[in-house]
């Protein structure tokens, strides 16, 4: 075969095809490899199941105590020795989070977050009873660098050694919570991500709930359109109950919220009880919880539902309540 | 420094080997450098980042004075003087560079100007024209005295209480467009990078990732990603200055800077300059080549006084010992005015006294005030704040829930970027004002929390036991609330207001729904007299298109004629 001046050498042949030949496979089999057969492209979520932090019960010792009359940090150091103290919850090298309600910019007078020597004085007990870490965090309502500050909890933790994180976005994730209600939502993860959980609610007048204690404290690690819950806040509330099973509860009722909650604002509005409860059940103590708004257990939708799905017993004086004065 | 070594007298008559002194240059660029740093060290601080070591009781400020650049700017003092006839607050600190320019001439533009810095940067970093080229385009032009003519323009609008300088003022023109476009630009694409790899879950990079937000959490990265109306504008406008000086070195600091122009006229007596020895120049042009201000520092011409910058590129270029700066310069050499026509001066004092009328006769301010003018708390009455505001966007930079916006078109062409708060962005936080401490003109007026709340003394300045700083008035647009038109419970508008007592109240009603039963739900209303207009009801309002809550500017405090009831009007 004479090759004329147009025509190109077999080696040029061969290479130019042998590139043009894996042009089009390369294209080929990304576009494959790409193809999605789903009808609906939407991205997958994590999947997540119910998050149980709670311990095994110990039979002999209280599961839940009330004491009144004192600073918050003896109302904590007695509620926990009353409950046979924080060893019985926190193990040596946990990673413990406090979830506090640190949802407003108000001052610890106004009693609209939980209070910041209390916070401070259960850090000091987890990390006495051998805990590697202890994390305090919340998703607040106002802008949260200075719900953090103006209630005094990231101070007072901080002072002790706590870590104080912020919520920032790029810590949520989408959760499959499973719930009546709640199907996916994004979720702050640093409070799940945890050996154990100590929820630290405070009790507080809330217009649509009526009161807000324990388990609405849980709107606390969402993220998103959590605005839409009110929808059917009751259920709402349980679902999330559900989802957040902590280690211990410990209720904040220093200084109680009467009126005007959820944020207050008015010093009249506030009431000085100096009690605290601690205990394993989340739904006794909201149901104790309700007492100091005058409200029965009864009373409280989220309450009802929680029980009826066994997630704890409202009837909270059937349990060894462990009462303690400290005047 | 006046020792003059140039006369080459004693050694002989043949030239002498010549010694620049190269450390007047190497100052100057220490000096942009340090200047350049320390103006985005303070922009970066614009933010408050949670003083955690505080206690709960203590005041929420930030710890660094982050207006000062824009409170030493002479254009900021200057117009805002001619507008309001007064000197605010900290802008007395432009007095000192006023005098040294008086003295020395445009050393701001060189030495201190972080935009002219910028500038600087952009156009000698692989500049576009090289050599002869290069030389030309740093001769002096006609155009470059458009800045002075934008200058008188600008001061014949304040004169008549219409301040648009800030437009055009370098200072707030770079504050504004790093603030509301450039960082967060920035923020928007290292988050993206970060947050990629914080997703994967893989260790290594989440560490990588976290130590990039603690690298970054303090200066660059604000704590929530903000987002400004139009930032693309103010972005785009930045980007093509910046780009310009590929073509033109410094085109914006030579035709367009009216603090430039300023201090050009500033500088006519200044007793600080060059001095040139046209006898012993030879005509190289390398003064030219790294000239920035394009003052003619080469032979055979008078040196441009109003133009130079002084950067010392050209005595440290001169391979003669033509080009010397010294104090009390022989005069012969310098060109001290600025090249102005008197009937150009005349037309753009002329224009700028027409465009206020013409402005004003629009229907916005007087007849026609568009309710979304939702202006910062504590801010002037609208006339007053125009005077005053220089849209430099800090208001915007600080507020914690990025609620302040510039404006576009809302208040008028005159109100362009002046801040208004945008509901469904942010919202006005209760008990926060930074927005009125980190103001440098006293648009907003420097508010202390008890005021902002009423506790002691609320509207003006002085007035005892107030009641709060109202912005606005929440209405309710019932075809959209769950609980009026859906039968459905919701009220977050009531758990959210601020107010003790609330603002917004409820009251329990039973309603029907479609299949004939029936449910009690809490319906919401505003009661005006208690509502500041914060907007937190609108931003948390679940319908979030258009929200069933909104607030619009009637009843604010600043305003004596824009209030709604006569027991419940708020202005004193």
């Amino acid at each position: 075969m004479v090759m004329s001046e147009e025509d190109i050498s077999r080696r040029e042949f061969l290479k130019r095809g042998a590139c043009a030949g894996a042009g089009v496979v390369s294209a080929c089999g990304i576009g494959l490899w790409l193809r999605s057969r789903s009808r609906n492209p939407g991205r997958e979520l994590s999947a997540s199941l119910v998050r149980n932090y709670q311990v095994k019960i110990e039979p002999g010792l209280p599961p839940m105590a009330v004491v009144s009359g004192g600073t918050p940090a003896a109302l904590a150091a007695a509620a926990l020795e009353a409950l046979g103290g924080m060893r019985r919850f926190v193990s040596r090298g946990d990673v413990v989070v406090l979830k506090p309600n640190i949802g407003w910019d108000r001052a610890p007078q106004q009693a609209a977050n939980t209070n910041p020597e209390l916070v401070k004085a259960v850090a000091q007990l987890c990390f006495e009873a051998g805990a590697k870490k202890v994390v305090v965090t919340d998703v607040s309502c106002n802008d949260a660098r200075r719900c953090f500050m103006r209630s005094g909890i990231a101070g007072a933790a901080e002072s002790v050694g706590a870590a104080v994180i912020l919520p920032e976005e790029r810590k949520f994730r989408d959760y499959r919570i499973h719930g009546e209600l709640l199907s996916v939502w994004p979720i702050f993860t640093p409070i799940l991500e945890a050996d154990k959980i100590i929820n630290m609610p405070i009790v507080k007048h809330h217009n649509l709930s009526r009161v807000t204690m324990g388990m609405k404290n849980w709107y606390g690690i969402l993220g998103g359109r959590r605005n839409q819950l009110h929808q059917n806040i009751d259920l709402g509330i349980a679902d999330l109950a559900t989802f957040v099973r902590p280690t211990l509860t410990v209720l904040d009722a220093y200084r109680v919220l009467m009126a005007n909650g959820p944020q207050g604002g008015n010093l009249n509005d506030v009431k000085l009880v100096k009690t605290v409860a601690a205990g394993i059940d989340p739904v006794a103590i909201d149901a104790f919880g309700a007492t100091f708004l005058g409200l029965r257990a009864e009373q409280i939708p989220y309450i009802r539902i929680a029980h009826e799905r066994g997630l704890g017993n409202r009837n909270y004086s059937e349990l060894q309540v462990k009462y303690v004065s400290l005047e | 420094m006046s020792a003059s070594n140039s006369a080459p007298g004693p050694r002989g008559p043949e030239v002498v080997k010549r010694k620049p002194r190269m450390w007047l240059r190497r100052a100057r660029r220490i000096s942009q450098v340090a200047f350049l740093g320390l103006f985005f060290f303070l922009l970066f601080q614009t933010e408050f980042r949670g003083a955690f070591f505080r206690g709960a009781a203590d005041a929420i400020r930030l710890p660094y004075p982050v207006s000062i650049f824009l409170e030493m700017d002479p254009l900021v003092a200057f117009s805002t003087a001619v507008s309001t006839h007064a000197l605010y607050g900290n802008l007395i600190w432009a007095l000192a560079i006023i005098g040294l320019t008086i003295l020395i001439g445009r050393f701001f533009c060189g030495w201190v100007c972080p935009l002219g810095t910028l500038h600087h940067f952009f156009s000698s970093y692989k500049p576009e024209s090289k050599g002869n080229k290069r030389i030309d385009t740093n001769r002096y032009k006609r155009w470059m005295s458009i800045k002075y003519y934008l200058l008188f323009g600008l001061i014949a609008m304040s004169l008549f209480t219409s301040l648009q300088t800030g437009i055009l003022d370098p200072i707030p023109f770079l504050v504004r467009s790093l603030s509301v476009s450039i960082i967060p630009a920035v923020n928007f694409g290292l988050r993206g990078a970060l947050d990629f790899f914080y997703a994967t879950n893989v260790p290594a990079l989440q560490w990588a990732a976290d130590s990039g937000y603690y690298l970054f959490g303090s200066n660059l990265l604000s704590f929530k990603p903000q987002y400004y109306h139009w930032a693309a504008l103010v972005g785009v406008i930045f980007i093509f200055i910046a780009v310009l000086n590929r073509a033109i070195t410094r085109f914006w600091c030579r035709g367009i800077c009216p603090l430039g122009a300023l201090m050009g006229i500033l500088a006519r007596y200044s007793v600080f300059g060059m001095e040139k020895k046209h006898s012993q120049c030879d005509d190289c042009n390398r003064c030219l080549l790294h000239c920035q201000g394009a003052c003619d520092p080469q032979g055979k011409v008078p040196w441009r006084q109003a133009e130079c910058h002084l950067c010392f590129n050209c005595e440290a270029a001169c391979p003669q010992d033509v080009i010397r700066f010294r104090f009390f310069p022989e005069t012969a050499a310098v060109n001290p005015t600025p090249d102005l026509k008197r009937r150009r001066v005349l037309e753009s004092v002329a224009a700028g006294l027409v465009i206020l009328p013409v402005v004003r006769a629009s229907t916005g301010l007087a007849k026609d005030y568009n309710p979304g003018v939702i202006r910062p708390p504590g801010s002037l009455s609208e006339t007053e704040f125009l005077a005053r505001c220089i849209r430099c966007g800090e208001c915007m930079k600080v507020c914690p829930t990025n609620a302040i916006q510039p404006a576009l078109l809302e208040s008028g062409i005159e109100g362009l970027w002046t801040p208004i708060l945008k509901m469904r962005v942010g919202y006005c936080e209760y008990s926060c004002v930074l927005c009125s401490q980190v103001c440098p003109t006293g648009a907003i007026w420097k508010l202390t929390e008890s005021e902002k709340l009423g506790k002691a003394g609320g509207g003006t300045p002085g007035a005892k036991n107030a009641g709060p700083v109202k912005i606005g008035t929440a209405f309710y647009d019932q075809g959209r609330c769950l609980p009026w038109t859906m039968a459905t419970p919701c009220i977050v508008c009531e758990e959210f207001c601020p107010t003790s007592p609330k603002a917004i109240w409820v009251r329990a009603e039973t309603v029907a729904r479609r299949d004939g039963s029936t449910v009690t739900v809490q319906r919401p209303r505003v009661d005006v007299d208690r509502c500041v207009g914060c907007g937190i009801c609108e931003n948390v309002c679940p319908v979030q298109d258009r929200p069933a809550v909104y607030v619009t500017n009637i009843g604010e405090t600043r305003s004596r004629t824009n209030q709604i009831r006569l027991e419940s009007g708020s202005y004193r």
